[in-house]
């Protein structure tokens, strides 16, 4: 683990705010809510101590653009907790730590070695920056119809068909909790000179926790995107980018620079302060119970009976390297109910919201923050709709490996002249954007890549199950545009 | 010295009762429990400050949680009580001398010692050879359970604690598969007249007439409970409340009540009809 140094007890943010509150300045600058008396319902629902907290970057409170007082403090002892040599406070969402470490890892024309499971915004940013994917088979297990990690067989020979690609970027874990060799990934990139990215939007606690899979920095990755809204407990929207000895920090700023508001939200901020101060101080008090209760629902679902929430017992030293027991994943193909319909079921009929369904699963996502009779209520929940609902499994698609056949770079694509033709008819046509199902977000079909009957047939298939389809320019996903 | 204890039955609405005495007041891992001496009430036992019973008028909830059932199927033998620490419902049980078994599942063991200490009139029949007590969650009992209950009595404290899971589809349904054929679910029905708990009061129906093919609701009149209106759900497989109830049966028994009779039986589920018209808007809701 991590040798934490500087006071983590301090949250410097926090601690201005609060001396600045006191000092009762009056504001003739922006926001224009002015601590919230334009606004009665506003104040009202948020309350007064939120939006007293909402103010514009001044000196006593730093600037996120180019922090010298408290926000480099505070990012000193972010730094210091994740072991990493500089941390980012970020306020656009892990979306834009992901950016950002792309953006600056990549350039026109650059080659990213990349499982095919990542999110949405990798590829985002691939379209910002025109650089391009070689993407490794994320290879699927059937029985449970999720994508699983890289292998290093298919990384090794990625990298050596593709030497002058820039760096590898491996999720850490990926949203079922599923990890790669991060330590072997790393050793093979460096020799090859290329930099390592993590994605951690699913993997905070792995800094604090014990018996978790290892973190990023301590594997020895350049730069990782880290979620402290999800199980950091920091607020929705806040997050960190992370990077190793070695890298520019200078240049990454300026990187981060190139998109991030000027305006950035202190409420945003001091809960990424806050945050950090907790997980330093409780996170593995907080990462233990959590572990307890994923156990605890994974046992008690499995005495059910036809629902599989699978834990350790798949690794496999190679695609699952590794397993995040905090997760908490049930794969639904046995009950004959896709995990979408057991997810809308637990929403519409129970009042129970999961983070999300696919094809073959759900996710519960446990915290510290979940009781023992909400997991008893989620169990009873799942135990019900086998009673009620079961049937064959007739019919039931798991889901396939797609493997994209990338024709050219997603900015090109993005940006070339297209055409809007009905899904049916797009066979064999090059797609101009991205089809998704969210969550989780993975991109089923990508800016730049073929389009196959199967992938139709997928497509149709998750509409069908009710998935919640994103990212084409038709909503309803009837027709793609496709390049001409 | 005028010390009184206030309950909020709505943000405007307050209810007090002059105390004497406060005999017991603790905290367990999962609600703040007092005990409080008072002459109008007598003993009075409250969870997290609110009222759960006085030994004035527990009688009326306790004869029509119990009574009303088991008049309606005499071959009652298995039953299943679940909250219930303080004893009342198990005591009305244990005069049946038929019945073969009482389980009484109550999530927090303090509840139980606290009313075998300080509330004896409600607690007398924990010694019942036939009982044996469960300290667990309700829902995680009854998820276990298959076709074992001729009676399941839901005696839960209100859903805003930890008696949220007994108002739940998750816990009907369960409830139901737990049941026998001719089994029977009663269950503290909230009241229907401030607006909280009558939304609790709807919701609770709602998902009980989603699960049974029989769901009644019936009434009483309690009145240290907020309103005074109090009401119960009747919800079974097969069992129809009032068609089903065999009075000469029942009154053979020579089982002596204060508050139930066969007459009020019938009377009982003759609701008002703003209540009537709150049930029927759920149950013709669509999800």
């Amino acid at each position: 683990m991590t040798k934490m140094s500087l006071n983590q007890s301090r949250a410097p943010i926090k601690e201005a705010l609060e001396e600045f509150t006191l000092r009762r300045v009056v504001p003739f600058d922006v926001p224009g809510h002015k601590r919230g008396r334009a606004n009665a319902e506003l104040t009202d629902f948020l309350g007064k101590s939120c939006m007293n907290i909402d103010v514009n970057s001044m000196k006593p409170l730093d600037n996120l653009c180019h922090p010298v007082s408290v926000i480099a403090e505070a990012e000193k002892l972010a730094a210091a907790a994740f072991n990493a040599a500089h941390a980012f406070f970020m306020v656009g969402g892990t979306t834009s730590s992901v950016q950002a470490m792309i953006l600056a890892a990549t350039k026109r024309g650059d080659k990213l070695i990349l499982p095919r499971n990542v999110h949405r915004s990798v590829i985002n940013a691939l379209v910002l920056n025109g650089a391009v994917p070689v993407y490794v088979n994320s290879k699927v297990n059937k029985t449970l119809g999720i994508s699983l990690g890289m292998s290093l067989e298919d990384v090794k020979r990625a990298i050596a068909e593709n030497p002058d690609a820039k760096a590898v970027l491996v999720n850490n874990p990926t949203y079922y909790g599923v990890c790669s060799d991060l330590k072997a990934i790393c050793k093979l990139a460096h020799e090859n000179n290329m930099l390592v990215l993590a994605d951690e939007a699913h993997g905070t606690h792995f800094y604090f926790g014990e018996n978790l899979p290892i973190s990023a920095m301590e594997a020895g990755v350049d730069m990782s995107s880290v979620s402290m809204h999800k199980s950091g407990g920091s607020l929705t929207q806040s997050s960190f980018l992370l990077i190793n000895k070695g890298m520019n920090e200078g240049y990454i700023r300026q990187v981060i620079n190139l998109t991030q508001t000027t305006s950035a939200s202190y409420l945003l901020m001091s809960s990424l302060d806050i945050s950090r101060k907790n997980l330093a101080l409780h996170g593995k008090e907080i990462f233990k119970k959590a572990t307890e209760l994923a156990e605890y629902a994974r046992w008690e679902i499995n005495l059910i009976g036809d629902y599989y929430a699978y834990s350790r017992e798949i690794i496999n030293g190679d695609t699952i390297f590794d397993f995040d027991v905090t997760k908490l994943p049930v794969n639904t193909l046995e009950i004959g109910l896709a995990g979408i319909e057991v997810y809308d079921l637990l929403r519409d009929d129970y009042d129970i919201q999961v983070e999300f369904g696919d094809i073959g699963n759900i996710l519960a996502y446990i915290s510290v923050g979940d009781r023992e009779r909400d997991l008893e209520r989620l169990v009873g929940a799942l135990s019900e709709i086998r009673r009620l609902h079961k049937r064959g499994r007739a019919g039931m698609l798991t889901q396939e490996y797609i493997d994209p056949i990338v024709e050219m770079s997603p900015q090109e694509a993005f940006y070339a002249p297209k055409l809007s033709l009905p899904l049916s008819e797009t066979v064999g046509k090059i797609s101009s954007e991205f089809v998704m199902c969210y969550p989780p977000g993975i991109p089923i079909l990508a800016p730049g890549e073929r389009i196959t009957a199967d992938i139709v047939e997928y497509i149709r298939y998750a509409k069908e199950k009710g998935c919640f389809m994103m990212g084409a320019e038709d909503e309803e996903i009837e027709r793609l545009n496709v390049i001409t | 010295m005028d010390l009184w204890f206030s309950e909020y039955h709505t943000e405007g609405v307050r209810f007090s009762i002059k105390v004497n005495k406060q005999l017991y007041s603790g905290h367990s891992d999962f609600q703040q429990i007092d005990v409080f001496q008072s002459r109008e009430f007598g003993r009075f036992l409250t969870l997290d400050g609110f009222m759960m019973l006085t030994e004035r008028d527990e009688f009326i909830y306790h004869d029509m949680i119990v009574h009303v059932p088991m008049a309606v199927n005499p071959d009652i033998r298995k039953v299943l009580v679940i909250g219930a620490g303080d004893g009342g419902a198990v005591r009305e049980l244990s005069r049946y001398d038929y019945i073969e078994k009482i389980d009484l599942v109550e999530i927090d063991e303090l509840v139980v010692e606290v009313s075998k200490k300080y509330l004896p009139t409600t607690a007398c029949a924990f010694y019942d050879e036939r009982l044996e007590i469960f300290f667990q969650d309700g829902l995680k009992f009854i998820r276990k359970c298959h076709n074992c209950y001729d009676l399941i009595v839901v005696d839960s404290t209100d859903p805003f604690g930890p008696g949220e899971d007994l108002f739940t589809k998750e816990f009907y349904g369960n409830c139901f598969k737990a049941l026998t054929e001719n089994g029977i679910m009663v269950n503290q029905h909230e009241s229907p007249f401030y607006k909280n708990d009558a939304n609790a009061m709807q919701r609770a129906h709602k998902r009980i007439a989603e699960t049974f093919p029989i769901s009644k609701v019936y009434q009483a009149h309690i009145p240290t409970y907020p309103s005074g209106h109090w009401l119960f759900g009747f919800a079974s497989k097969n069992l129809h409340p009032t068609n089903d109830l065999n009075p000469a049966k029942w009154n053979s028994l020579g089982i002596d009540t204060k508050y139930y009779n066969t007459q009020l039986h019938y009377g009982c589920f003759a609701l008002p009809t703003y209540v009537e018209e709150m049930l029927r808007d759920v149950e013709n809701e669509k999800d």
